[in-house]
């Protein structure tokens, strides 16, 4: 795909001092701002699981209390969910959608501003209930990521009540970001980028987008609807007004299957942008990319209830949703077999992009595997509420959704600072991160095997062992992304020069622009062959 | 932040002498019930199923990695489709996962038919214990873990079955076909107990069902299944599979037992035998809470050593004991304990830890209070 | 050297308004759905007894054909929610019943507490698929129970198991969960969170 750029002015003055960031339309500025509170918010996230690992170090309780246990598991999971892996996604689609489809900015730039700025103001909320909580003014959320009635309903603490605001704000951050994204995709691209012509990192936020705007309102449902239900007198959830504690699930997950495919579409999008760069050779099977990634969201909608299977549903239920689940590995092994091709015969090199991308194909199809075994409902049965889910959702989601992250931080860095990030430090954050990840999480198929439940603080003594590796393996890998800290302040302040294509192999008209890319770029559309 | 953390936490992290429990399970048990077979053979299906394709797909990764490099193959090949290929993986995962959904069907429809079952358990839920009850024979009773707070807090040697035991087993017989009827009294649980294969929610205001048939005497463990609060960890579940005839001799026991705690109501108890009942009664029911020596947790879960309540109006702490305190963690124990046991809780609560009020509660001031 | 045609493509105030304006209302389809959902979950559960829920309204029965060829046993459960201080139990275990014959069994209820309550019974039916099956033409649990103190109340329920019930469910439970009624009781049990509460003096 070939673009002729215009010579265009050097759009590069930026508004100076704290209004710059606290009132910016600049999708650069703004996706800055975004990966940075992912970051923060991962370390936040982290130490919380770090305490929780210290906890599940040996049997016994040596750190915390049970009831201070359960607010740092739901804390953590909120966190990573709506604190890191989201908004690093909106952070890449920010700095990258405009450049890559050739537009000067988001459509909607204000909104753009105010889609960001409420996610501080969400975990302020959050982490404020949490702080309480250790300065002994009652709990913070305690019910699990999930909060299902009427644990979080009748018996949820007064924090509830925050938390469920703090879901409000970033449900709306969500879905503002989402109709931006949408808005610049369909009106905004450069003359001659049809749709079968979009870089396909532009394809999987399309469809996500699309995904957040058709079930984050349906959360909102949920979580208003417990607010009624504690203080407003509906009886949605309580089966004494007549309510059902089981709908809760049902509008909950059907919400929550949807929004793990949010966590992991763009993820399969920056997998296909990095491995045709480092194979040096096109994307293997473009269009069937874009057809596997919109099969798998419609897909989405329809396998909710295979997190319910306990709940005693009737089997037609059962049966139904076990075999849309299975369904789902079709296309998403298509995508796995086409990152294959494009390595097939290329010319492969394996900086530290690469070599996540590559540690995302083989981990996030362990964590594929471990999911069609847990579609079976029979099997389930052993499984659901085990370690065995935690460490299926902890491969897609860390050695998946979060590898993903750091080789996009990795690839496009250069193109964002002009500089060269250190490649020695690189490769040694991935391999540290590689193998402690999976000293973390894989003997959790184990100990779920063997019987240990989720959500315990505190655990029967044949499970010992394997838990004493996962939290070294948590420790290695907690302190290794301070690796990825530095690495990152580095190269924004200095290094090798980066140059306009960056990667031999690297296509794409966000590799048209200088090194660093200006502050306005694509002012005048470049014209798409 | 004492209610949140333990000081002697990070000490015992550092000392990290524990005795070696070496049990590394990799795999799911078979089990001895026809559910729990049953999961296990098609979970060992799938699995190496899926191994089969690990193999062949990473191997692919493999080879292309070691055999593709640009030092190796500095000239990369142009394709970028091709059809039949792309047939072939979207029709060939199809045709497994068929494969897969056929024994899965069968396996999953021979488990959901509960009907002519032998007899039926209720099984509800608390926070944080069970409760069991034999459907039309009379006997019913809580299950509690026994493991004790010394044992969790690292001031006592942990046991063999450590958070596994309970005080009151459920017992059922061998070779029949027992229902459980699961409900729950407050927020969602699960029982489960992996040797039968059985898992299911217990949720409040609705009925759930499920059915073992065990052929083999044993003791069976298993923990709950959802969360469901604080102590979601430590409400474990033990089930004793005795033949025929033991099942029905323990029945009668039971029985017994019951009739006797109900007349150990009647009778005017001392003061000792109020002490030490009290003593494991606490221990099992408040000590979670309450802490073994009354101190409680601080802005979390009031002290009772050296409380107003326990050193003030007898009246009072029997009615907090019996009705709970709304709007709090403090459930009502009324309905769960027997007068003889509430009686002898509150007077050990009076009379421990230096509270030395010298006051005695009887099991018919308790009756009286109800 | 800004070329005028490139910069109308940027003149899409419109088109975007067009696209939010669209993406606007399908957020508020969506969250009318997630308040669907509730409704068309009964629907789906009357249609298919999922979770057991009979519901607690009267069934008109007309002339119901009944099967004197097969019984179908119905037990009886009784349970109580958190506190509830009742005594609560079905008169007897079960009963051998044909379908199609309107039975009654009694239930019985002690308020042991030493306040006047109001309390509400919701039925389940178990297996799930029995439900659509089960009508109840009475029962105490279309209304709510007043109790003294002390005070016991026998409180009848009549059924009829639908004789279409499919020949391989012979076994039904019919279970009862009392809870305390919201509007009568409010001091008792609140909707409101069961937080810790630290400024309670002990």
């Amino acid at each position: 795909m070939n673009a002729v750029i215009e010579e265009h002015h050097d759009h590069d003055h930026k508004p100076s001092g704290l209004g710059r960031w606290l009132f910016s339309t600049n999708h650069k500025d703004i996706g800055s701002m975004y990966l940075w509170f992912a970051f923060t918010m991962f370390f936040v996230g982290g130490a919380l699981a770090l305490i929780i690992r210290a906890e599940l170090f040996q049997p016994g309780m040596q750190i915390v209390e049970p009831e201070f246990f359960n607010q740092l598991t739901t804390l953590h999971g909120l966190i990573m969910v709506f604190g890191v892996i989201m908004p690093a996604f909106v952070g890449l689609a920010n700095w990258q959608l405009p450049m890559m489809i050739g537009a000067p900015d988001m459509a909607l730039p204000r909104m753009n501003n105010w889609s960001f700025w409420l996610l501080p103001a969400a975990f302020g909320l959050l982490l404020a209930s949490l702080a309480m909580s250790i300065m002994g003014m009652g709990s913070a959320p305690n019910f699990g990521w999930t909060f299902y009635a009427p644990l979080s309903t009748t018996y949820g603490p007064d924090s509830t009540d925050y938390f469920i605001f703090s879901v409000h704000l970033m449900g709306i951050s969500s879905v503002m970001g989402a109709i931006n994204v949408i808005a610049t995709i369909m009106n905004m691209r450069a003359p001659g980028m049809n749709y079968m012509k979009m870089p396909i990192f532009v394809w999987t936020w399309f469809i996500t987008a699309y995904l957040l705007i058709a079930v984050m309102p349906v959360l909102a449902g949920a979580v208003t609807m417990m607010l009624t239900d504690r203080h407003f007198g509906t009886s949605f959830f309580n089966a004494a007004g007549g309510g059902d504690p089981v709908m809760f699930q049902h509008i909950f997950w059907f919400f929550g299957h949807p929004e793990v495919y949010i966590m992991i579409l763009p993820a399969f999008g920056i997998i296909s942008q990095i491995v045709p760069t480092f194979s040096r050779k096109p994307l293997f099977g473009y269009s069937s990319m874009v057809y596997a990634t919109a099969s798998i969201a419609f897909l989405s909608f329809i396998v909710w209830a295979h997190h319910m299977f306990t709940t005693g549903m009737p089997v037609a239920g059962e049966l139904f949703f076990m075999y849309s689940t299975m369904l789902i590995a079709v296309p998403t092994g298509v995508k796995v077999f086409n990152w294959i091709s494009t390595m097939w015969r290329g010319a492969l090199t394996f900086e530290t992009p690469m070599l996540f991308a590559v540690a995302f194909i083989f981990l996030f199809t362990m964590g594929g595997f471990t999911g069609l075994m847990l579609c079976i409902v029979p099997a389930d049965f052993q499984y659901h509420d085990t370690y065995f889910v935690v460490a299926h959702f902890h491969y897609v989601l860390v050695t998946g959704a979060a590898f993903s992250i750091m080789a996009a931080v990795y690839y496009w860095l250069p193109k964002w600072t002009g500089n060269m990030y250190d490649e020695t430090l690189g490769k040694w954050h991935f391999w540290l991160t590689c193998i402690s990840a999976n000293v973390l999480f894989f003997p959790m198929h184990f100990v779920g095997l063997a019987g240990m439940p989720r959500r315990i603080p505190d655990y029967a003594l044949q499970f010992a062992e394997f838990n004493q590796m996962a939290s070294v393996g948590a420790f290695v890998f907690g302190f290794s992304q301070l690796i990825f800290l530095y690495v990152v302040i580095k190269c924004v302040r200095g290094g090798q020069k980066a140059t306009t294509e960056v990667w031999e192999g690297a296509k794409g008209l966000e590799f048209e622009l200088p090194s660093p890319a200006p502050f306005h770029s694509y002012t005048t559309p470049p014209q798409v062959k | 932040m004492r209610a949140v953390s333990r000081p002697s936490g990070l000490a015992c992290l550092l000392l990290a002498s524990n005795p070696s429990y070496a049990d590394y399970q990799l795999n799911l048990e078979p089990g001895v019930t026809s559910f729990s077979q049953g999961a296990y053979d098609i979970h060992t299906i799938v699995m190496w199923i899926c191994v089969v394709i690990g193999i062949i797909v990473y191997g692919a990764m493999t080879y292309s990695i070691l055999n593709h490099r640009k030092s190796n193959n500095p000239n990369p090949a142009k394709f970028d489709d091709n059809t039949t290929v792309e047939i072939l993986w979207t029709v060939i995962p199809v045709l497994i996962l068929l494969g897969i959904a056929v024994p899965a069907t069968k396996v999953l429809m021979a488990m959901e038919d509960t009907s002519n079952s032998d007899m039926s358990i209720k099984v509800t839920g608390y926070q944080w214990k069970w409760h069991y009850d034999y459907v039309g024979e009379d006997v019913s009773f809580f299950s509690n873990m026994s493991t004790t707070q010394e044992q969790i807090n690292n001031k006592e040697a942990k046991g063999e079955h450590y958070l596994l035991e309970v005080d009151n087993k459920m017992v059922i017989p061998t070779n029949k076909k027992v229902r459980f009827l699961f409900t729950s009294s407050d927020v969602i649980h699960a029982w489960w107990v992996p040797a039968f294969g059985v898992k299911k929610d217990a949720i409040p205001g609705f009925i759930n069902e499920s059915w073992a048939e065990v052929p083999e005497p044993g003791i069976y463990r298993g923990q709950c299944a959802e969360l469901c609060g604080a102590n979601h960890g430590f409400m474990p579940i033990v089930v004793e599979a005795k033949s025929e005839e033991d099942y029905l001799a323990w029945l009668d026991e039971k029985k017994a037992e019951q009739a006797a705690a109900s007349a150990s109501a009647e009778k005017t108890w001392t003061m000792e035998e109020l002490m030490a009942h009290g003593e494991t009664t606490y221990n099992t029911y408040c000590a979670a809470c309450h802490q073994v020596g009354g101190e409680g947790l601080p802005n979390v879960f009031p002290a009772i050593k050296g409380s107003p309540v326990s050193v003030g109006d007898v009246g009072k702490h029997i009615d907090i004991v019996i009705n709970g305190v709304a709007g709090t963690g403090m459930q009502a124990f009324g309905p769960q304990l027997n007068d003889a046991d509430l009686a002898a809780i509150i007077t050990y609560e009076r009379n421990a830890w230096g509270n030395n009020t010298g006051d005695i509660v009887q099991p018919s001031d308790v009756k009286a209070a109800r | 050297m800004h070329s005028e045609e490139n910069h109308k493509q940027y003149n899409q105030p419109a088109n975007n308004r067009l696209v939010i304006r669209k993406l606007l209302l399908l957020v508020a389809i969506m969250f009318s759905f997630g308040y669907a959902l509730v409704p068309l979950y009964d629907v789906f559960c009357d249609i298919t007894g999922l979770n057991g829920k009979t519901g607690d309204r009267v069934s008109l029965v007309k002339k119901p054909v009944v099967d004197l060829n097969r019984k179908v046993r119905v037990t009886f459960l009784a349970s109580l929610n958190a506190s509830m201080p009742w005594e609560f139990k079905p008169q007897m275990s079960y009963i051998d019943v044909h379908p199609g014959e309107p039975t009654t069994i009694n239930y019985i209820a002690r308020n042991t507490s030493k306040n006047p309550m109001t309390g509400q019974a919701v039925p389940s039916v178990a297996p799930g698929l029995a439900a659509a099956y089960f009508q109840k033409t009475e029962c105490f649990c279309f209304t709510e129970q007043a109790l003294k103190p002390g005070e016991e109340k026998v409180m009848p329920v009549t059924f009829i198991v639908d004789s279409q019930l499919p020949q391989q469910m012979n076994e039904l439970i019919l279970s009862y969960t009392f809870f305390t009624s919201h509007e009568k009781t409010k001091n008792l049990s609140s909707s409101q969170s069961l937080s810790l509460n630290q400024d309670h003096k002990l």
